[in-house]
């Protein structure tokens, strides 16, 4: 039996340049440096990237659904951050 | 929580599935939505994991450069396809230990068809074309279930797995165009592949236990026998093709029902396989289980210099 298992890490690959890093999944590794090269194995044996990130998921600080309402709701009601809420003449095409 | 409000949050969250909204690890689930998701997400991560060791017994053996970069590279797949669905599993709050342990100890099971034994080169054949292609039908339809990081785990193996099918079926023509031997060989593996790769879409909807929960959660979009009379009807042409024949005596094409009919299937057998008892369950065990354990001194030094590594590095912070 391992004394300490190895530690969870988040994967996230540039699929390619132009694009963000998006999150790919995770896997366990016992350091940075062989998270790089599992991911690498597991996330991108054919081709799926150009660059990747591992993050140690212990270091993520995730929002909890159950705040969701407090959280993302107070944009809801606010239209007037959007375009359309606003009226223009016809005569005025492109804005 | 009352067991009204735990009935309130459920009538939530099976709504949320019926409007085919995605469930995601934080959210609230009922203890049942996440004990089936472990069950069935890690039974299908031990069935890659398994299943890597009947292909591995011919990746030294392989007839050319070409099938052994094709073999290593599916062996690799399902690797790939295990550690996908394990960390899709972990997201359920169950760990990687539990997990290896309750597939090292019995207590969860993998696919029956990692049994069968693999005894000649045409297996691999046979394996790929049958097996994935069974394995594909069951598997195409978990792309869209309802909990996300499954989903999104199934997405990534269909997307690889369609090329272990034709890998398969090439390594089968070619046998089946070659010399009477050749040929033979390749019967011979349809004739043993034939019926487990049947009983691996499950039992009959009748005896199936877990079908309608299944469904109503999208874990299940189609049951065992729809699952299974669609591959019957997909590769029969498909042997045809290979000029071999299906061994069973009753398949036929029904005009009336569009289905080709088929014989009976030997559930004993079936169920002989599950509870322990198939040609290679103990062996498959002993090898997977030998794996872990010989392999347990490089984890623990691969923890051991990651620990010595970020000491050297604070101590060399400390002294600048």
């Amino acid at each position: 039996m391992s004394k300490k298992n190895w530690p969870l890490w988040e994967v996230f690959v540039r699929s390619k340049n132009g694009l963000e890093h998006r999150h790919f999944g995770s896997l366990r590794a016992a350091d940075a440096d062989m998270a790089m090269e599992n991911a690498r194995d597991v996330y991108t044996r054919r081709s799926e990237g150009v660059s990747i990130w591992v993050v140690e998921s212990n270091n993520i600080t995730a929002s909890n659904p159950e705040n969701n309402g407090e959280l993302f709701e107070p944009a809801a009601d606010k239209v007037y951050r959007h375009p359309t809420f606003y009226d223009l003449p016809d005569e005025v095409k492109h804005m | 929580m009352s067991d009204k409000e735990v009935k309130n949050l459920e009538e939530i969250f099976e709504a949320r599935i019926t409007r085919d909204e995605k469930i995601e690890p934080k959210d609230w689930m009922p203890e049942k939505y996440r004990k089936t998701h472990i069950r069935q997400i890690s039974q299908h991560a031990h069935s890659e994991i398994v299943g890597m060791l009947p292909e591995g017994n011919w990746i030294s053996r392989a007839p050319s450069l070409r099938r052994k970069v094709a073999l290593l590279a599916k062996v690799q797949d399902e690797a790939g396809h295990g550690l996908y669905l394990y960390s899709a599993c972990e997201t359920l709050g169950i760990s990687r230990e539990e997990l290896y342990e309750q597939l090292h100890t019995g207590k969860a099971k993998y696919s029956s068809i990692f049994n069968y034994p693999t005894v000649s080169w045409a297996d691999m054949g046979a394996i790929g074309w049958l097996v994935d292609g069974a394995a594909i039908i069951n598997q195409v339809p978990l792309c869209s279930t309802s909990y996300g990081p499954y989903a999104r785990a199934m997405i990534r193996v269909c997307k690889e797995e369609s090329f272990h099918q034709r890998q398969g079926f090439e390594i089968m023509l070619k046998l089946a165009n070659g010399t009477p031997e050749q040929k033979d060989m390749a019967q011979d593996a349809l004739n043993r592949w034939w019926w487990p790769s049947l009983m691996m879409l499950g039992p009959t909807d009748a005896e199936s236990v877990h079908t309608a929960q299944s469904m109503k959660w999208k874990l299940k979009r189609k049951t065992n026998d729809e699952l299974r009379q669609q591959f019957i009807d997909q590769t029969v042409p498909q042997a045809d093709l290979l000029g071999l024949t299906i061994p069973d005596s009753d398949l036929k094409w029904n005009e009336e029902t569009g289905h080709y009919d088929f014989g009976e299937i030997n559930w004993d057998e079936f169920w002989q396989v599950v509870k322990g008892h198939g040609p290679s369950n103990k062996k498959r065990m002993k090898d997977r289980v030998g794996a872990w354990d010989r392999g347990a001194w490089v984890r623990d030094a691969a923890m051991e210099y990651a620990d010595k590594k970020e000491k050297r590095k604070n101590d060399t912070k400390k002294a600048v």
